[in-house]
């Protein structure tokens, strides 16, 4: 596998017992490229994400991230992987018996030899990126849903992870908001030059951070290119996925 | 781990039920599996299972103290007149003890903590669940089970032991409470009849099989709530199911330790 993959998936297959989702799905990764996954709702998009980091075994198909074949390695091996890749839930899913504190300083204690004085350094940094040093000491049940989001991303990012994953990074919020995570997340990726997978259904989202899309249908990649070729395309299934989201970014 | 699924949506016909059943039989034998293999492995998470034992007792205090006062006044209270009858008053103190001690005492204390806290274990992890929590421990390579399965069910099978000789006592002076209410008895000759009928060897068995009882709860509730699915409405019925299955094994486990008990110690 050449050097510059960071993630390579060959003959993706995933189904549940009335439904096939993924059915030999290929694609790579280039190592700092940005790939937003479109697609439908159901149409496999999480299932993708969480077969990459090892929530979910599918049924054939061979995952490599980082050159490590992470669905033949033990759960060890597979856990030091993980430990340089960041993923943000579409609910943020922050632990919400932790405060914001805690929530950062969860993965830090749990899988690195920082002192104290290290992990408050980096829990300072990454909220300032992510402009929200003031809810430090804030439990999940007092943010609002932005906030979430960017405290899941700060919770991702902290382990200044190689590879990025995000699942419907701006789901559910307003879209100036949507905006601002967007361009938070391509900020990010401009600071740390991480490599990342964005599952998205927002357009505008999708044109700030692409370097390359791929949009899922039936089961399969329907699509592959830049975002400017996918909207412009003649095709008349993208036209009416597309034409919703551009009436919604005008 | 890979656990059954069960059927949930719509009307469930017999055979589903029936499917259930087997599946949560296979999905409880599969978490215990899983438990045994992780419990010796470090890290041992020690203040984990000491934060869990410290929320459940405090948890559990006011509701087993009630249960236990209330245990001992009814229980002298209904067998006083049938003791007087045949003339046995004077071994009330002993007959309420015994039965505390053995019996009452660590199936009621269970059953009460069973209500308490397998239910909270299951609506806790079943939300953590369904809202991607667990998942997201589990990508940040840290080890779901170990963190919040096993601790939980070291602290509940560590707890219950203690919760249940407070009961005990609690009960034993309930008792006393109710003696002198309907019998004329002081402190000194209530006591002495009291430590004069429970040998150690009664204690052991009680205490021991709360230990058990313990483990019941926690494993019960734990795997309740890890393996909730269907959102919100999973979490309700996880946290109903917990309840129901782990009062209902109690009860089972309770009938086969006491044949062992007596097989074990006849003279007991």
């Amino acid at each position: 596998m050449a050097d510059n993959i960071a993630v390579k998936v060959e003959n993706l297959t995933k189904g549940f017992p009335d439904l096939k989702v993924l059915e030999n799905i290929s694609f790579d990764v280039e190592t700092g490229e940005n790939l937003v996954v479109f697609g439908k709702s159901g149409t496999g998009k999480s299932v993708l994400l969480k077969c990459i980091i090892g929530l979910m075994k599918p049924e054939a198909g061979r995952i490599f991230v980082h050159g490590a074949d992470v669905l033949n390695i033990s759960i060890k091996e597979l856990n030091e992987i993980r430990k340089n890749i960041g993923f943000l839930f579409q609910g943020a899913a922050l632990y919400d018996s932790m405060s914001v504190r805690q929530n950062l300083e969860f993965p830090l204690k749990r899988n690195f030899s920082f002192t104290q004085k290290e992990i408050d350094g980096k829990i300072d940094r990454t909220l300032e990126l992510v402009s929200l040093s003031e809810a430090v000491d804030k439990m999940p049940s007092e943010l609002s849903g932005g906030m979430k989001k960017r405290i899941g991303l700060a919770r991702a990012i902290i382990t200044e992870p190689q590879l990025m994953l995000y699942d419907e990074p701006t789901t559910g919020l307003d879209p100036i908001t949507s905006k601002e995570i967007s361009e938070l997340i391509i900020n990010l990726q401009n600071h740390l030059k991480m490599t990342s997978i964005v599952v998205t259904h927002d357009l505008m989202c999708a044109k700030i951070i692409a370097d390359r899309a791929i949009f899922l249908r039936d089961a399969k990649i329907a699509y592959e290119g830049d975002i400017e070729s996918l909207t412009n395309s003649d095709d008349k299934f993208l036209k009416n996925f597309f034409s919703f989201d551009l009436i919604k970014e005008s | 781990m890979n656990l059954p699924r069960l059927k949930f949506s719509g009307k469930l016909s017999t055979s589903d039920k029936l499917y259930n059943f087997f599946a949560t039989l296979t999905g409880l034998a599969i978490f215990t599996t899983e438990f045994f293999k992780q419990v010796f492995i470090p890290p041992f998470e020690i203040r984990e299972i000491k934060k869990h034992m410290d929320e459940l007792g405090v948890k559990t205090f006011g509701i087993v103290s009630i249960t236990g006062i209330i245990l001992g006044l009814v229980l002298t209270m209904q067998s006083q007149p049938v003791m007087q009858r045949f003339g046995a008053s004077d071994f009330l103190p002993a007959m309420v003890s015994i039965s505390v001690v053995r019996e009452l005492g660590p199936v009621i204390t269970a059953l009460i903590f069973a209500g308490r806290v397998s239910s909270g274990i299951g609506a806790e992890l079943g939300s953590m669940r369904v809202t991607e929590q667990i998942d997201a421990m589990e990508v940040s390579a840290i080890n779901p089970f170990k963190y919040l399965v096993v601790t939980r069910i070291i602290a509940t099978t560590l707890i219950l032991p203690i919760l249940t000789i407070y009961v005990m006592v609690i009960a034993i002076m309930g008792g006393y409470i109710a003696v002198i209410i309907v019998e004329n008895m002081n402190f000194a000759y209530y006591q002495s009849a009291v430590v004069s009928a429970v040998q150690f060897g009664d204690l052991i068995p009680g205490v021991a099989k709360t230990f058990v009882f313990g483990f019941i709860v926690g494993i019960v509730g734990a795997y309740k709530g890890y393996s909730t699915e269907g959102g919100t409405e999973g979490v309700g019925k996880a946290s109903t199911t917990a309840v129901v299955l782990s009062s209902l094994i109690i009860l089972i486990f309770d009938t086969i330790l006491v044949k062992i008990t007596v097989w074990l110690w006849p003279t007991i």
